[in-house]
């Protein structure tokens, strides 16, 4: 997904951390979605900036492992979405 | 232990992330000396402990652990209650604030927000063993200086290490207020900050609109980052590693389920091979001290309150403890190594179907021992919503005190034959009633799922700790709070109860103390207990049952598994010296005739729906109480023991008419 802008150089091309591929990473452009979600994962170490890796999915498929800032953190992929990354290609 | 108010004495708190070892700290600082407290106000324990050196005594308070001091959960209530409340009961004179050296930048997060409370402060740096097997010891040095002088000392309470250092410092004199303006001249943090305690306070309260805004968490983790530019720190690189090779296996999308479902069992089998014969013995220990009680004491009102009430009352008790015991020893072993959080881990998607997630998993498991540890097990859980559909359904998985009363109906009166050779039928009748057990669990919880308004739901956010080995010493001072916490919350009840149970079987007093069984069971018959039976004989007469069972299912309100031995009394069973009383109770109940038209009492279309009613009614005071105190609502308690109460005599009323139908009879 690209946004649209006036300017080239904030073309800024993001994607969720849900869409991610076990292995893949990026980071953190900003969150999106309910306070109450936001404000957990920010606390957690979802910040803009900070490097995320998905590591594995779940053996029935969901919720995600997720490492971030020396930490694992299981995440549903519903709350996942709401963390969108720099695009990671 | 508990209640002494040591007055004058100082108290520190230990306040940290989730999984720091604070409570290993709490251990290792005060090893025996130590023991449960409520906070005023809410209803949560927390736990006490003190140090005693040869100049004065401090106490210190475990407290949950938390990642903000923003509290969602009843546990991190208690920390940001007792960090933050005015008027605190045991003023605190400082924190003690447990940092894991491997993920200092999350410990300085929490710090950023305890500065702001202005409270005294010392900095323990724990796993300092983990930092030196990857080579980078803990720059205390460092990180003092970073922090503007904020006293910091590495400890490992695993190892020992500092242990003793710290124990002298904490006794030698008061901790130090950090100086305020650090925090501003640190990262800018001003401009998004307003630090103050009586921010937080106002935001305790719910005063404050909003929780932490996206921004202040992110100058937040930037305070955390600059603190820590010029300290020499690691992560637990090794640790992971090696976990990550391990989850390959234990979280593959194949092998993954499998292990679960094999470490449950093993769960499982261990608790029912090893603690059934224990619980025999307990039984058969508390007959016997009753009866050398009664031969020394002579029969009188008196004997009989402490044989029938009192000791009954102690054995109901205890017999529970060989299996409460083992599960809570395996959940501690399954928890300190970290598969405990991949189960849930494994669990989360199909408990998201009916409305829980995988934090519900180990409180769930409990709940086959006891719903009540299960129920005490929900208070980490922030979703509130879930917490209370947890909470609804847990009492209908098959705890450990329908065992009895299943295996007496069960080999009165299902046939000992076996099904396609070499399954036992009984067996399979047992196993049948757990399986309902986990049906109407789940059919409740998503029943209630529904009825529930959606609210907003909070991201699962369960940390995957490294495996790391159970450290044994610590293993058992866990077993130990955790069988205090038991005792408390259900044993207490389950004594009053039994005690008052035995007076309603008791009074009226016959004439003439009853000698034979038969008198026995004349004098039940009239006494309150009896009358209550017959009074409710209308309500159970469509299910088949009649005020006998009646004394029994008001009986066994202290503790489901009371109901055999208030039988043996209602069908006056003779139990000679060394006979088993539940086999001979079980015949008696066979071959049991309806005074008036002469039928057999029981038939088995009336025992399954008996079988049925115990599977679903909240026959228990223990977890009728403990579910009031949890939820903060008698209401909701009562709800769901109304409600349950109406569903077990439905479906037993089912049962028996499609038995009988069915030509079972
Ligand atoms: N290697 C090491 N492990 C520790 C240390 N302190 C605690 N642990 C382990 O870390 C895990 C979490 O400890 P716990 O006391 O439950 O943490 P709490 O959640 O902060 O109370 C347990 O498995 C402990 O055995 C330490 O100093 N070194
Ligand atoms: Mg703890």
């Amino acid at each position: 997904m690209v946004s649209e802008s006036p300017t080239p150089e904030i073309h800024v091309s993001w994607r969720a951390l849900d869409s991610l591929a076990p292995g893949q990473q990026g980071a953190v452009v900003a969150l999106r979605g309910p306070e109450a979600v936001t404000t957990k994962l920010a606390e957690a170490g979802f910040v803009p900036g900070a490097l995320i890796t998905l590591v594995r999915r779940a053996p029935l498929g969901s919720p995600l492992e997720v490492a971030v800032d020396g930490a694992r953190f299981t995440l549903r992929a519903e709350d996942a979405s709401a963390v969108l990354l720099h695009d990671a290609r | 232990m508990r209640g002494e108010v040591m007055t004058g004495a100082r108290t520190l708190a230990l306040v940290g992330n989730p999984n720091v070892g604070k409570t290993a700290l709490f251990n290792a600082l005060t090893g025996l000396h130590q023991r449960v407290a409520n906070h005023p106000g809410i209803t949560v324990e927390r736990h006490e402990g003190e140090l005693k050196g040869s100049h004065g005594q401090v106490r210190l308070l475990d407290l949950p652990g938390v990642r903000s001091l923003a509290p969602r959960s009843p546990d991190e209530a208690i920390t940001s209650a007792t960090l933050l409340d005015e008027g605190n009961a045991p003023a605190l004179e400082g924190l003690l604030l447990v940092l894991d050296a491997t993920q200092l930048r999350r410990g300085l997060f929490l710090l950023s927000q305890v500065l702001e409370t202005g409270l005294p402060l010392l900095v323990c740096v724990n796993m300092a063993d983990e930092a030196r097997a990857e080579g980078v010891p803990v720059d205390t040095n460092g990180l003092a200086r970073a922090l503007g002088g904020i006293e910091v000392l590495a400890v490992s309470a695993l190892k020992g290490d500092g242990v003793a250092a710290l124990r002298q410092r904490l006794l030698a004199g008061p901790l130090v207020a950090p100086a305020q303006p650090r925090l501003a001249d640190i990262a800018g943090v001003h401009t998004t900050l307003r630090p103050s305690r009586a921010r937080w306070q106002a935001q305790r309260r719910g005063v404050e609109e909003a929780s932490l805004v996206q921004e202040e968490a992110a100058a937040r983790w930037r305070f955390a980052a600059t603190v820590l530019a010029d300290v020499k720190t690691t992560a637990a690189n090794k640790l992971r590693q090696r976990s990550d090779r391990i989850d390959r296996g234990v979280l593959h999308p194949v092998f993954g389920p499998f292990i679960f479902v094999a470490v449950m069992g093993v769960v499982f089998q261990a608790v029912f091979t090893f603690a059934t014969p224990a619980a025999d013995a307990i039984e058969a220990a508390v007959a016997f001290a009753g009866e050398g009680l009664r031969a020394g004491l002579g029969s009188s009102l008196i004997t009989d309150l402490l044989v029938d009430g009192a000791l009954a009352g102690v054995g109901a008790v205890i017999v529970f403890l060989p299996q409460v015991l083992l599960l809570f020893l395996l959940l501690i072993l399954l928890e300190d190594s970290g598969y405990l959080s991949r189960a849930a881990f494994i669990a989360d998607k199909p408990f998201a179907y009916i409305g829980l997630s995988g934090r519900s998993f180990a409180p769930w498991l409990s709940s086959f021992a006891c719903a009540v540890p299960g129920i005490l097990g929900l208070r980490s859980i922030e979703d509130q919503r879930e917490r209370r559909i947890a909470m609804f359904a847990a009492p209908l998985l098959t705890c450990s005190a329908r065992l009895p009363v299943y295996t007496l109906l069960i080999s009165a009166f299902v046939p000992r034959s076996d099904v396609l050779g070499f399954l036992s039928l009984q067996g399979l009748v047992l196993l049948g009633l757990y399986l309902l057990g986990i049906l109407l669990a789940i059919l409740a919880a998503a029943l209630y799922d529904r009825v529930l308004k959606s609210g907003a739901r909070l991201p699962l956010l369960l940390e995957l700790p490294p495996y790391r080995f159970p450290a044994m010493h610590t293993v058992g001072l866990r077993l130990m709070q955790r069988a205090g916490m038991f005792l408390r919350r259900a044993g207490t009840l389950i004594l009053v109860f039994s005690v008052l149970v035995w007076a309603l079987t008791a009074f009226p007093r016959p004439e003439r103390a009853p000698e034979t069984s038969s008198e026995r069971a004349a004098a039940i018959e009239s006494s309150i207990a009896g009358r209550i039976g017959h009074w409710i004989e209308p309500a159970i007469e469509p299910l088949g049952q009649d005020w006998r069972i009646g004394i029994g299912l008001v009986a066994s309100f202290a503790a489901r598994e009371v109901f055999n031995s208030t039988l043996s009394v209602v069908y006056a069973v003779e139990t000679p010296d060394g006979a088993d009383a539940d086999a001979r109770l079980a015949d008696t109940l066979a071959g049991a005739r309806d005074a008036r038209t002469g039928a057999l009492s029981f038939t088995l279309p009336t025992v399954l729906g008996l079988l049925a009613f115990y599977a679903v009614a909240l026959q228990c005071i223990s977890t009728i109480a403990v579910v009031a105190r949890e939820s903060g609502s008698w209401r909701f308690a009562l709800m769901q023991f109304v409600f349950f109460a109406l569903g077990a005599w439905m479906l037993a009323w089912l049962t028996r008419t499609a038995a009988l139908a069915a030509g079972l009879g």
